[in-house]
């Protein structure tokens, strides 16, 4: 080879600036603003402009830039015992469209992450059926398959906020949700081989993880638009989503959704299975509790800029960028506050509008520089207007953990550093 | 021509998008689960005793089990330890501040728990227990509750007698519970005065290791 030709090397300063600056937009006060290495900047020449860049397939799967290190799922320590029965967050504040890149969806396991053979993976379905079946993964894609794009959003998300303002950053107070592309069969055509007997009304689906999640649905949801999914966002679902299959039951909360999904029976009345009794069952003030508390109503957050995401330009032009979605269908509008609530103006909802799945919303404007305090509030196809947080304690109380779907509010100082509030 | 193509081929185009497969009676995939298949995974457990395995077990050999297998989680006496379950207490404290929620003061069904305990525990080692072990580890929490004597014995066949204290006080969801655009229309202009910030968000330790510096 005439002389060797140099690879870029990527500069150890630049992407320790970068990672810093992931860090520090995390602590109040300081700024994230990335230092330019001046060998960079014109007039100079950086060496990825001189010299061969890294050559095809030196990396099989590929991964995103060194750049972009901030942009990872994070977990809250003190919120649980162990990291296998836990949560990790997806980071809005980083993402744009609606689509979440699986790498990024957020996790909650409560077992840890089963690592299944598909070979050796099976789909059960048994109970008031005409005749119990068993599939293999290869049967599943020979059932005719549909694509839809759904958000899944915890229920719990937003859960440490009832008591008022906690985390600061949109990752941790809203992050318990992702949208992404399924590929899968709907449940109705995998019951049908079965032959589901007129006395059925519930079904339980179970994983094949070692918590053997399962959860009551209704057989009404299950035929409605229930699938069996085995691929995300065109690949495989990811261990940590279910690998290698998963039940979608679009706009219901999250922990329906099971994972390693290895048995469904069909039965006359609901388990009542601890994650339908003991968790994901909502305590009122006077003691008694919401159950079977399924649909996740309108919701919407401003993820930039956000405390994880400050304004970083001074005043000008500022876009402001989030995410709205309804489990009960779609978002017909979102409108935003600057000034905590006294004028509201309408939000431009950008890209595909689908059914429960992730909106995207931005509004524009010229900030002068003075302190915001920044809302968004969603109103859905069907009329549901996303409430304050102190509407929903009003009603509800502060003990109840899930479904928390009230109004954020986002403090945008001076110098553009934004904390998490509560106003009047 | 082309004029007239068009519109047809947009509207063919739409039908392509939004046609669900039409799947009429079976397609003949999959094979039948064997009884012994269905024996070795269908482990579930109803509040009407379905899934119930013949078995018993007393307060005395719970206790001795639970130290053995549960206690180092739950602590002793089911009182818990650092952020793993509480299962014994809290009766009377759902309607305060601090609500303690256990098989004893919030579980609405016992079956419930026979159901979660031989599919989920011990932790790391799940679907280990007898039949036998779950009966006596039920005998002992719900002794812990205070809602059976010390010499209680649980079996398949006094199960359904066994009620819990918080059954009756759940209900179904009665969302949407806020106002809908058909009873309030959502304010646009004007719609405080004043506006002042009640609370911040506390500084809490939420930067995960390996976020302080280079990665």
């Amino acid at each position: 080879m005439a002389g060797t030709p140099k690879k870029t090397n990527i500069s150890r300063r630049g992407f320790l600036s970068s990672a810093v600056a992931g860090s520090a937009a995390l602590v109040a006060g300081s700024n994230p603003l990335q230092a330019a290495n001046p060998e960079n900047m014109a007039p100079n020449v950086p060496d990825w402009s001189r010299y061969l860049g890294a050559g095809v397939a030196e990396q099989p799967y590929g991964m995103p830039s060194e750049f972009e290190k901030q942009v990872i799922r994070r977990n809250v320590p003190w919120l649980t015992a162990s990291t296998e029965s836990s949560v990790s967050f997806t980071p809005i504040h980083e993402l744009d469209g609606i689509i979440t890149p699986n790498g990024v969806c957020f996790e909650r396991h409560h077992a840890g992450i089963a690592m299944v053979d598909p070979a050796d993976h099976r789909l059960m379905i048994n109970g008031l059926v005409d005749k119990p079946m068993m599939f293999t993964m290869e049967d599943l894609k020979r059932f005719p398959r549909v694509n839809k794009i759904f958000f899944l959003e915890c229920a719990a998300n937003s859960g440490m906020e009832w008591r008022g303002a906690q985390l600061n950053g949109c990752q941790f107070t809203q992050g318990m949700v992702h949208c992404v592309e399924y590929t899968g069969v709907p449940l109705k055509y995998i019951l049908e081989e079965a032959g589901v007997k007129t006395n059925a009304k519930w079904l339980m689906p179970e994983g094949a993880d070692a918590a053997a999640m399962n959860r009551s649905l209704p057989l009404e949801k299950a035929l409605d638009d229930c699938l069996v999914a085995f691929k995300m966002n065109g690949e495989a679902l990811r261990p940590e989503q279910g690998y290698p299959l998963r039940l979608v039951v679009p706009g219901w909360e999250g922990n329906l959704w099971i994972k390693w999904l290895r048995r469904i029976e069909v039965g006359d009345m609901p388990w009542q299975a601890r994650e339908e009794t003991s968790k994901y069952t909502d305590l009122m003030e006077d003691g008694t509790s919401r159950r079977f508390t399924w649909v996740m109503d309108a919701k919407s957050v401003i993820t930039s800029p956000s405390p994880q995401a400050p304004i970083t330009h001074k005043k000008g032009h500022t876009v402001i960028s989030g995410l709205a979605w309804s489990g009960r269908g779609l978002i017909d509008y979102v409108d935003i506050t600057l000034d905590g609530g006294k004028n509201w103006r309408r939000a431009r909802i950008d890209g595909l509008r689908l059914p429960k799945a992730l909106h995207r919303f931005y509004y524009e404007f010229d900030w002068d520089g003075s302190p915001l305090l920044l809302q968004s509030r969603a109103v859905d196809e069907t009329g549901y207007v996303q409430p304050t947080k102190d509407e929903l304690r009003t009603v509800r109380g502060t003990s109840s953990i899930y479904h928390n779907n009230g109004i954020q509010t986002w403090h945008v100082q001076e110098n553009g550093q934004v904390e998490n509030v509560e106003i009047s | 021509m082309l004029k007239f193509l068009k519109p047809a081929l947009i509207a063919l185009g739409l039908f392509a998008v939004i046609a669900t497969p039409v799947v009429a009676g079976k397609l003949g995939i999959g094979r039948e689960a064997t009884p012994a298949e269905i024996k070795g995974w269908d482990i579930d457990v109803r509040p009407d005793g379905q899934g119930l395995p013949e078995g018993k077990g007393t307060v005395e050999t719970g206790e001795e089990l639970f130290q053995e297998k549960c206690a180092a989680c739950h602590g002793e006496f089911a009182e818990g330890v650092d952020r793993w379950p509480v299962l014994a207490g809290g009766q009377d404290t759902l309607d305060s501040d601090r609500p303690v929620k256990t098989v004893g003061s919030y579980w609405p069904y016992l079956s419930t728990a026979y159901d979660y305990i031989f599919r989920a525990m011990p932790f790391g080692d799940a679907q280990s227990l007898s039949p036998d072990e779950v009966y006596a580890l039920l005998a002992y929490i719900l002794n812990m509750n205070d809602l059976v004597d010390d010499d209680f014995e649980l079996s398949k066949s006094n199960f359904l007698t066994v009620r819990l204290p918080n059954e009756k006080n759940f209900i179904d969801d009665p969302r949407p519970d806020t106002p809908i655009l058909a009873q309030k229309k959502p304010c646009m202009e004007n719609c405080k005065t004043t506006v002042e910030i009640t609370g911040r968000a506390r500084i809490v330790d939420v930067t995960p290791d390996g976020e302080k510096g280079s990665n």
